[in-house]
């Protein structure tokens, strides 16, 4: 039994159970207490993964990979927990109730994606998936003073189900043909057969389809913008940032791993479902009034360029696939900055309209510098790693003969150019409406500084990480 | 020595930003002496270019990202080393044009330094995505720059200059990548990149990418109507720079990446660019004759001038692609000047209205005569750096296309008659009596005015070694396309 590859799952489950009990505990204005042993606590799961790096063992019959690629983006997810966590003190001492839980579920979330990372068959893909929805089910509804943030609740909770549902009906195809739920047995018998009969077809349509709700893909991102509307800010970066990663990373394994055989089937329908996705996410973002609705629109258009990756996979390229985990960390890093600002200014003014963020590099100059760098880098502009991760990808693109592809993507990210600079022209042109300092907590600057250090080194110098990316891609290549 | 020029301006951005805010004129003299190195450092490399080896010089290599097989690989040649020099000469000068801002100076020397360091960037990289990397670098910086520190229509015309820039980029990057993908390399490395041939319609169609999406940074007719407005919203030193430096790298581009990469594509597609050059040119004099703000008029002036450095692109001659070299280098300094004073009167008269002026020269003497000295420049007159530059383009055009060279003449003629009239309307001709109290140009000012006049007379009087190292690096190129029948 290598039950010891489980330690980090097995330690995420005590913590979060931890936190759980010693809620029960803690006096009611004590509760940073939880959210500070979570944090260290997620901390220490970090270095704990680290440890497994380089080692590719696998459990149960390729059930379970702890493969680079797992290890990466367990780490990752980890990293965005500790920030959610800590990103969370003021936001929900002012806004939210019960406090314990909402941090053991925060970690709870945490597990599943851990869990996905590493799965190698479609059931347990399927459970830690679930593990992940019914925890943010939870958290979106959260703050229950606001009619808007149970309407998310609702909205997320049907539509999630039913994409659960259309996901697993599709997996029960898969294995009506197969007779197998792990990716290596689908993979063998896609090579075996080389043919594609129509509940093959059906099978990886509807898996997309359910998928794409996860990653929020057009035509299946209707619930995006209000869910991340209604929910907490904290849950709604945790959603935009690291669930989106963990349904990519879950797309990634089973179409680069499972249905690679027939990657010419469905990767000029990736390259549509990339196109509308980026194309409808950038031309309603220009639209927003309300900034959580601007970085809905906009982490859908990001979602939008990482499909163009998921279109370019190749079995004898990792260009695609290093491209992915570039553009999934380094859109992460970015969206979670822009997220911290918008945290930190909800907290202090009760505001999140864009037109409200007028003159805040008079009001707070770091804070505005943070948004700025977050934003660019989302906009894909050089120095910060945003130029980097698409230029790779439409690389990645163009490499696989798709130059029409990395045309419209380059087109749309000119377009979202548009809409970024909105934000940066209230913060920086605009007059503030009440002139006077914010007093924005130290801890929050910390985070901002972390973050924004990280976003610049990696758009400089993104060799270090590259190198690990490269390493975590061997397994996609055949 | 390159990585040097490069890494400076961004250091300063960095130091001037870690100043106090009370003590702005520590900051701007940390800027000033940061510009000061960059003129000695690519004087050095500009004298020192050794004209009969040609070719890249002063290589260096650092490696970047080894899985798309980018290096940082810097180097320049006979076009990129005078631009490097223009660009140094016209940040110092900016520098002590902005010595009077008031309003966040040291934000605004931030991203102006930025810029900058993104301009050295392109003039110094031989590697196309690093190339790339600095020329979105150097376009983005001008949002910030012109929308919180301009002046007319500061929002509209800061959203309408950055979104064309980068609806430009979006060819440049296509194209890029379609040429990296055709050439099979596994290399951004232009030295690499250009030993391959491609196919006819690879070249065809990517040359006009190339083509329009550098064009619009250089100016050209009809993708030109962000630049007026632009430098009319823009403040003094970012309409130096801007007009002065950054256009010329829509025209850099053109030759390094379009004719050096793409020669068949060049030889199709440059019989066009010289037509669309020739109505720049005519265009942009004309447009200039019916403004009555002082920016506009410098601004279509530039749409002009630029016409020419593209009209001698488009001649494929070797002369006639000096002259557009030249015409860069000569017209950077001299719309740098023309902002510079347009800036300094619109600081202290708050108008720029042609016709609110008259009789100047009575009481901003040394602003006369810098002023009579750029218009002189831009009529042509010889002994100063334009009649060298245009001189050689018209000549290339003659040997071309005769009847666009005819054209380029009348052009010449009616800038004479623009520039004269402004001259009489705004500095001769009775004292306007509002303008009795009009203060003359600032020491800062004046220092700059002198050194961008130094520069105008010197390359029209001894224009020998800028010629010879502009050759060594125009002629392989004008030979392959000829060659490449």
């Amino acid at each position: 039994m290598s039950w010891w590859l489980f330690i980090p799952e097995f330690l995420a489950v005590i913590l979060a159970f931890a936190v759980f009990g010693l809620d029960m505990v803690t006096p009611a204005d004590k509760k940073n207490r939880l959210a500070w042993g979570g944090a260290i606590g997620l901390l220490v799961i970090i270095g704990v993964v680290v440890a497994y790096w380089g080692q590719t063992p696998r459990l149960y019959k390729e059930l379970f990979y702890l493969d680079n690629f797992a290890l990466l983006f367990k780490v990752f997810f980890l990293f965005v927990a500790v920030v959610i966590i800590l990103s969370s003190l003021d936001h929900a001492r002012r806004f939210l109730s019960h406090l314990g839980e909402y941090y053991g579920l925060i970690i709870l979330a945490t597990l599943g994606m851990m869990l996905m990372a590493s799965a190698g068959e479609m059931i347990t893909a399927f459970v830690s998936l679930e593990l992940v929805s019914f925890s943010f089910y939870v958290l979106s509804s959260y703050d229950k003073n606001n009619p808007k943030s149970g309407e998310a609740g609702i909205k997320y909770i049907i539509i999630g189900a039913f994409s659960s549902a259309l996901m697993l009906y599709g997996m029960s195809l898969i294995y009506a043909a197969t007779k197998t739920t792990t990716f290596a047995g689908i993979f063998a018998a896609l090579q075996q057969s080389g043919q594609l009969d129509f509940g093959w077809v059906l099978g990886i349509i509807l898996i997309l389809a359910g998928l794409g709700f996860k990653v929020s893909a057009v035509p299946f991102h209707m619930w995006a913008p209000d869910v991340y509307e209604g929910a907490p800010t904290p849950i709604t970066a945790y959603l935009s940032v690291a669930s989106k990663a963990a349904g990519f990373i879950l797309l990634v394994r089973l179409f680069a791993m499972a249905f690679m055989p027939s990657v010419e089937a469905w990767r000029l329908l990736m390259a549509i479902l990339a196109v509308a996705t980026m194309c409808i996410g950038n031309f309603v973002a220009l639209r927003q009034v309300n900034i959580k609705r601007l970085l809905a629109y906009s982490s859908i258009a990001q979602a939008g360029y990482v499909l163009v990756g998921v279109a370019s996979l190749s079995p004898s390229s990792p260009l695609a696939s290093n491209a992915i985990m570039l553009h999934l960390v380094g859109y992460g890093l970015s969206n979670l900055a822009a997220f911290v600002c918008v945290i930190v200014y909800q907290n202090l003014t009760q505001k999140e309209d864009i037109a409200d963020y007028a003159g805040l590099s008079r009001r707070a100059p770091f804070v505005a510098l943070a948004m700025l760098a977050a934003l660019f880098s989302l906009a894909g502009m050089p120095f910060f790693v945003g130029f980097i991760s698409k230029f790779y990808l439409f690389t990645a693109a163009a490499d696989q003969g798709m130059i029409w592809l990395a045309l419209v993507a380059i087109f749309n990210s000119f377009i979202s150019l548009y809409y970024y600079l909105g934000v940066v022209k209230q913060m920086y042109v605009r007059s503030p409406e009440e002139p006077g300092p914010l007093a924005v907590p130290a801890l929050i600057n910390v985070i901002l500084v972390v973050l924004v250090v990280l976003v610049s080194v990696i758009g400089i110098y993104p060799e270090p990480l590259l190198r690990a990316i490269g390493a975590a891609s061997q397994i996609f290549i055949a | 020595m390159i990585s040097a020029t490069i890494v400076i301006p961004f250091l300063t951005a960095l130091i001037v930003m870690a100043i106090p805010r009370d003590k702005t004129t520590v900051a701007k003299w940390a800027a000033a002496i940061a510009a000061f190195v960059t003129i000695v450092l690519t004087t050095y490399m500009f004298v020192n270019y050794d004209y009969q080896k040609g070719g890249f010089q002063f290589v260096e290599q650092y490696p970047w990202i080894s899985s798309l097989g980018v290096s940082v690989k810097l180097g320049i040649d006979g076009i990129s080393a005078p631009l490097m020099l223009l660009t140094a000469i016209v940040i110092f000068c900016g520098v002590f044009a902005s010595w009077y801002v008031k309003d966040r100076p040291q934000e605004f020397l931030f991203f102006l330094f930025v810029l900058v360091a993104g301009v050295f960037g392109v003039f110094g990289s031989i590697d196309t995505l690093v190339f790339f990397f600095f020329y979105e670098l150097a376009v983005i910086p001008m949002y910030p720059l012109i929308a919180i520190w301009g002046s007319t229509r500061k929002e509209y015309g800061a959203m309408k200059l950055t979104l064309y820039l980068v609806a430009g980029s979006v060819l440049i990057w296509t194209a890029l990548l379609a040429v990296y993908v055709a050439s099979g390399t596994n290399s951004f490395d232009l030295e690499v990149l250009q030993k391959v041939t491609y196919e006819p319609w690879v070249q065809t169609v990517f040359f006009a990418f190339f083509m329009v999406g550098f064009g619009v940074l250089g100016g050209l007719w009809p993708f030109h109507t962000w630049s007026p407005g632009g430098h009319a919203a823009a403040p003094t030193a970012v309409s130096m720079l801007h007009a002065g430096v950054l256009m010329k790298l829509g025209a850099y581009g053109i030759i390094r990446l379009g004719m050096v990469l793409l020669p068949e594509g060049a030889k199709f597609w440059l019989p066009v660019l010289i037509a669309i050059a020739t109505i720049n040119v005519v265009y942009g004099a004309i447009s200039a004759l019916a403004q009555k703000d002082f920016k506009y008029l410098i601004g279509y002036s530039s749409v002009s001038h630029c016409g020419y450095v593209l009209m001698g692109i488009g001649t494929l001659t070797v002369i006639g692609l000096n002259g557009a070299v030249l015409q860069m280098f000569s017209h950077g300094i001299m719309t740098a000047l023309f902002f510079l004073l347009v800036g300094s009167v619109y600081d202290s008269a708050h108008t720029r209205d042609l016709n609110d002026f008259g009789g100047l020269a009575k009481v901003a003497p040394v602003i006369a005569i810098f002023f009579a000295l750029a218009g002189l420049a831009g009529v042509g007159l010889p002994g100063l750096s334009g009649f060298v530059a245009e001189f050689m383009v018209l000549v290339g055009t003659f040997q071309t296309y005769p009847i666009l060279g005819i054209l380029g003449i009348i052009a010449v003629a009616i800038t004479a008659v623009y520039v004269l009239r402004m001259l009489a309307k705004v500095f001769f001709g009775p004292l306007n009596t509002r303008w009795v109290k009009l203060p003359d140009a600032r020491r800062a000012e004046v220092f700059a005015m002198s050194i961008l006049g130094f520069f105008l007379v010197l390359v029209g009087v001894y224009p020998t070694h800028f010629v010879r190292v502009i050759t060594s690096g125009v002629a392989p190129i004008v030979t392959r396309i000829v060659g490449a029948q």
